[in-house]
């Protein structure tokens, strides 16, 4: 499973790629993998006012819906488009296929998130 | 959890995605995913572990009687070496469970059951139905679902795939026929001419102890089959509509309201449930299982409300989006009369979403049924 040096991580699977003031949110793929085949992206609100931790969307599955939670709190300034054609995007490139893009409030939440190296604990297989 | 005899054999396989299903530990998919299985069948083979379900035995005087009695379906019409699919019902005609019934001989049946149903099924058919009770020397009914795997082979080149590997010739077993004492790699099995995906295909009974050799022989043969799981199974039968029982079927749900009517025969002498399905044919049904396909776009679930004028009319029992059309589908079971062909409803996924009622199934094969 590859976990990108670059990228701050959640528990819930997500991954957090800072770009000054703004924020890429996706799913990693340890996620995508999990999740199967992905067949749609509910589109998030752009314009709307999220906090951490609140559920932003869902991704569905062919087998179920999951849940995607604002890693760190601000406005959804942008959801990406692509993915309403091609939600597969994000199985095949899930570091790639961004799911929205946050205007952060609170920049200082990014330190809270996890480190590359802390996910990849989180997600190694239990000896 | 429970395990098939086949569960050795694919849980190291790369990439095999593990589920439960009515207390059963089970492929979910395979590396390839649950779509790419999906097309497989329809435009390939797939190949699916299915040892899950339950094998019940009806031997003796009395087993043809004892089961035209227990099911909706008119056993006494079949030759052997058919096989014929049925609703079973409850007096109050909700459904028990829905099932295969091969005819082995003239008073030797077996009945292919739903492994949630089985134990419940076994209970009923043998000892708990007033039928039993009143007759002096019934028959027996034995449950050999431990000793049997039952594998699916399925899709429009099963047949070439696997000619070579068995000794009957397949181009003479039509749908909904088998053949008994054939084998397959080999091996010792019942190859019949059915099952649960809308394309043509087999379903290989073979001892518990052979499933291995079987499942490996046909995965290593020329023209590879590829390994299914439960997902494509799943996406398979929805757009064939082809009920799942504790979905589209249950106790509460009736076999006309599943839109199983051809499979109700009414003009039985007497079967469980026929009273109270004749009246609920004379008086119509409170609720009919409806197709629909998403006008938004957006994944309906079971247990999802459906709307219509801002009024609830039932509630979707299957949905997915559909491998072979990329649409999203479902199945609904509404109130009678609330919504026709080409009519709009509304879906409670969140957020609401538009859907319309369509005609199912639906995928068809090229060539239809047999």
């Amino acid at each position: 499973m590859s976990v990108p040096a670059e990228l701050r991580y959640t528990k819930d699977h997500e991954w957090v790629r800072p770009d000054g003031p703004r924020a890429l949110v996706g799913i990693t793929d340890y996620a995508q993998s999990a999740l199967g085949d992905i067949v749609f992206v509910e589109p998030p609100k752009v314009g709307a006012d999220v906090s951490r931790g609140l559920e932003v969307t869902t991704v569905e599955s062919v087998k179920a819906a999951s849940p995607i939670y604002a890693p760190v709190s601000g406005k959804i300034v942008e959801a990406n488009g692509a993915l309403d054609a091609t939600p597969e995007l994000i199985n095949q490139r899930p570091y790639e296929a961004f799911i929205f893009v946050v205007e952060m409030s609170e920049p200082k939440e990014l330190d809270e998130l996890l480190s590359p190296e802390r996910y990849e604990q989180l997600i190694a297989p239990r000896q | 959890m429970r395990r098939t005899p086949l569960y050795e054999a694919y849980r190291d396989s790369p990439g095999v995605r593990m589920t439960e299903f009515g207390g059963w530990q089970m492929p979910l998919c395979f590396e390839s995913g649950i779509i790419a299985e999906h097309l497989a069948v329809r435009e390939g083979a797939g190949l699916f572990d299915v040892s899950h379900m339950g094998e019940l035995w009806f031997e003796g005087a009395g087993s043809l009687e004892l089961l035209d009695w227990l099911v909706t379906n008119d056993v006494r019409g079949m030759e052997v070496c058919q096989a014929l699919y049925s609703p079973m019902c409850a007096e109050d005609g909700g459904t028990i469970d829905d099932l295969v019934v091969y005819r082995l001989d003239r008073e030797k049946f077996l009945v292919v059951v739903n492994a949630a149903r089985t134990a419940i099924d076994f209970a009923w058919m043998s000892r708990e139905n007033p039928w039993i009770g009143s007759s002096g020397s019934p028959p027996r009914v034995s449950d050999r679902s431990e000793a049997i795997a039952l594998l699916a082979l399925q899709g429009p080149s099963a047949a070439g795939l696997l000619q070579p590997l068995v000794d009957v010739n397949l181009a003479a077993l039509g749908r909904f026929r088998f053949a008994a004492g054939a084998t397959v790699v080999g091996k010792r099995a019942l190859v019949s001419r059915t099952g649960y995906t809308g394309e043509d295909g087999f379903e290989l009974f073979v001892d518990r102890a052979d499933a291995r050799a079987v499942w490996e022989g046909l995965l290593r043969s020329e023209a590879g089959a590829t390994p299914c799981g439960l997902g494509a199974r799943d996406t398979l039968r929805i757009e064939a509509r082809l009920p799942l029982y504790g979905q589209e079927l249950s106790e509460e749900i009736s076999p006309l309201e599943a839109g199983l009517k051809a499979f109700v025969k009414l003009d039985k002498p007497d079967f469980c449930g026929k009273q109270a399905l004749a009246r609920e044919r004379e008086r119509g049904s409170r609720r009919a299982l409806r197709g629909f396909q998403m006008v938004d776009r957006g994944v309906a679930r079971h247990g999802h409300r459906v709307s219509r004028a801002g009024r609830v009319i039932g509630e979707v029992t299957s949905g997915t989006k559909s491998p072979s059309l990329g649409a999203f589908i479902g199945l609904a079971l509404l109130e009678a009369g609330s919504a026709g062909i080409g009519d709009e409803v509304t879906v409670s996924t969140a957020p609401e979403k538009r859907a319309r009622i369509v005609p199912t199934p639906f995928y068809r094969r090229i060539g239809g049924e047999r």
